[in-house]
């Protein structure tokens, strides 16, 4: 039988203001079907979402959303999660959110090691807005702010977010959905940060003048630069350099998760424990 | 330790505890029902935070030290939006930067206590002097059309009573509410006379809930002149939270006359109850021929210098704004009236002098204001009435 996405969606809000081929809509699908496979009730689920074609995101689940400010979304569910540590907490945003306005946020979030899944709907471009430079946007590629080429070297998100202290760190793109969504349950399985660097397509505000028109040509030359862990590990150093590794890519079950720790200050407070050390911290949990 | 601890004496039903001001605005948090505080430390309000650190876990409540001022509001107004009382402090600054989550909150109507401990600008300015310098930021720090309301606190007990009072008052007009401090208050140290925690209990003003069918639930689709009705996450009435122009629902429209509904409502839920919002003090105003005008700390020198003034034969008066904004406009207007002779005294070039100016629907106000850092003393409010009246 078909899978179902109404009772999960808000079906008045259809159709999206994504653009026709984008693949925002398959991370949706994706992130539904794997909330779906884990039996989450929608009371307990809020999703974060920033500014930008992922920002609309959030309006379009049925779940306890929050749509904020550009690049503040960890901060926003920081607050929800701490002040209601048994509840689930979902940040979607987008790379302009998560890596420049709000670059601040996303690495102090990933080294609390708080238990927030950061889905990143990751096109290479700002695309809302209409084609500026984003901290991923591959060097060379027209952006309309820099028309003869982007010369700003890029971040590779899931190094970051490695070592800033994400216990949970996973890509995966649109072109294999049914990877994205098994990735996605992993990610919102994992107790503490965890981290999915979804690879989407905007053929239309990087696509077009990049000579990737098409949505399925945005789309070849993602699986173009990208490539299983396994196969990554194996290459040679200067090949890497210029593949995107997919998968699990970094998984630590054995860091303490921030509202575990806050429940030690006020354990302490409370008089059922003493002072935290470093010896909090050692053991592998 | 504290306003709870040890150190208090009951004295003819109040509490009596020898307290600086950002411990009092910390401990009236607590006890008005704050169980949440993001932060970030600056000069002069670090107190607040770290005293709130200590005493928030001892009632199971968060405190935070966020990476920096804007992560400090969001995350209060995330633990807010869940249905937390929540809190952040700060400094002139840290306000600059948190100003456009500031406009997240009015337009969500998220309610959120910012203490302000304001201290010499603009920029870096002089962080460890006093000034009264946000005065005008309190009334628009973010773009955009809202209604702020601000509170000044005057005396160290005023740090712990309008910081309960802009607890309730952000519950009841759903919006962001400045406690405003200076670093003359927040430092000092002295005795302050408090009303009992079963006072402050009992006088909590919770935040409206919606107890019907959750097909029922229309948290932003209110009344014209009342705020919003925000249930608590997780709780099965699922709605959406947005800075955009939004329906009754939440959620984004650009329908022209939701959006004008939107933003007058903003304002009306304010300007149609400015009588649960206003307050003032007036210090032997009643025979007084000269109005001295001042807020903040810089009252307690305007104070002084009335009773000085009548020893000299001067029948001065004083009248200060506890709610600086929205301003005292019937009673200013009122007294522009009354009195020949007003003189504004503030720490900062005049920002509150304008307003006085506009409420008064007068030009001749006379003004003393100093931005140097240092607090005012009485004699210089005397030899100043005595020059210029």
């Amino acid at each position: 039988m078909a899978f179902n996405y109404d009772g999960y969606l808000r079906m008045e809000k259809m159709p999206t203001l994504w653009c026709w081929g984008c693949g925002d809509g398959i991370v949706l699908k994706a992130f539904v079907r794997a909330v779906d496979s884990l039996g989450y009730n929608k009371d307990d689920v809020c999703v974060v979402s920033g500014i930008g074609c992922s920002g609309r995101f959030s309006s379009y689940v049925d779940f306890n959303t929050v749509h904020t400010t550009h690049g503040r979304t960890i901060a926003f569910a920081t607050g929800v999660k701490l002040a209601n540590p048994t509840k689930k907490v979902v940040v979607v945003t987008g790379d302009g959110d998560a890596f420049a306005i709000g670059g601040n946020h996303t690495i102090h979030g990933a080294r609390r090691n708080i238990d927030l899944t950061m889905i990143v709907i990751q096109n290479f471009i700002y695309g809302l807005t209409n084609s500026q430079t984003s901290p991923t946007t591959p060097q060379g590629m027209w952006t309309v702010t820099q028309k003869i080429g982007n010369i700003d070297p890029t971040f590779d998100a899931c190094k970051l977010l490695i070592a800033s202290g994400a216990t949970f760190v996973a890509r995966e793109s649109v072109t294999a959905p049914k990877k994205l969504e098994k990735i996605l349950k992993q990610a919102l399985e994992h107790k503490g940060f965890s981290y999915v660097d979804a690879l989407t397509n905007c053929h239309i505000n990087l696509g077009r003048k990049n000579k990737m028109v098409a949505a399925m040509d945005t789309l070849d030359w993602i699986d173009s630069i990208t490539t299983p862990k396994k196969k990554w590990d194996a290459l040679p150093e200067e090949e890497q350099m210029n593949l995107l590794p997919t998968g699990i890519i970094h998984h630590d079950d054995t860091k303490r998760e921030y509202c575990d720790a806050y429940q030690m200050v006020i354990d302490a407070h409370e008089g059922k424990r003493g002072k935290i050390t470093s010896a909090d911290f050692d053991k592998k949990i | 330790m504290g306003a709870g601890g040890e150190n208090v004496v009951i004295k003819d039903g109040k509490r009596e505890v020898v307290m600086a001001g950002n411990h009092l605005a910390a401990q009236a948090a607590v006890d008005v029902g704050c169980r949440f505080f993001g932060g970030y430390p600056i000069t002069p309000s670090t107190e607040v935070m770290e005293y709130i650190s200590d005493i928030l876990p001892e009632v199971g409540g968060t405190c935070i030290q966020m990476e920096d001022e804007i992560a400090g509001i969001a995350v209060a107004i995330g633990a807010s939006m869940s249905g937390v009382r929540s809190m952040t402090g700060t400094s002139g600054p840290g306000i600059s930067l948190k100003a456009e989550n500031l406009g997240l909150a009015q337009m969500a109507e998220v309610p959120l206590v910012v203490v302000n401990v304001m201290r010499g600008g603009p920029s870096t300015g002089l962080p460890t002097r006093v000034a009264q310098g946000d005065i005008a930021q309190a009334k628009n720090p973010s773009h955009g059309d809202y209604k702020s309301i601000a509170l000044c606190a005057g005396t160290l007990a005023e740090c712990y009573t309008e910081t309960v009072r802009a607890f309730n008052l952000a519950d009841r007009f759903m919006q962001p509410i400045f406690v405003l401090l200076d670093a003359t208050l927040g430092l000092m140290h002295a005795k302050a006379v408090l009303p009992t925690l079963e006072e402050v209990q009992a006088g909590i003003v919770p935040r409206k809930k919606f107890e019907g069918a959750p097909e029922d639930y229309r948290p932003y689709g209110v009344e014209q002149d009342e705020a919003a009705v925000l249930n608590p996450m997780f709780q099965g009435y699922r709605y959406h939270f947005t800075g955009l122009h939004h329906d009754a629902m939440g959620f984004p429209t650009e329908e022209i006359e939701t959006c004008r509904k939107l933003i007058d409502r903003l304002f009306n839920k304010v300007d149609a109850h400015r009588d649960e919002i206003e307050l003032n003090e007036e210090f032997m105003v009643d025979d007084a021929d000269v109005l001295l005008i001042g807020y903040g700390s810089a009252s307690l020198a305007v104070k002084e210098a009335v009773m000085r003034l009548r020893e000299q034969g001067i029948k001065a008066g004083m009248f200060r704004p506890i709610t600086i904004w929205p301003s005292p406009e019937e009673r200013l207007n009122e007294l522009g009236k009354q009195f020949k002779n007003v003189l504004s005294i503030e720490l900062n070039q005049g920002q509150y002098l304008e307003e006085i100016q506009r409420c008064m629907g007068r030009r001749d106000i006379q003004k003393l204001v100093k931005t140097n850092g240092r607090p005012f003393s009485p004699q210089d409010i005397i030899d100043t009435v005595k020059e210029v009246f």
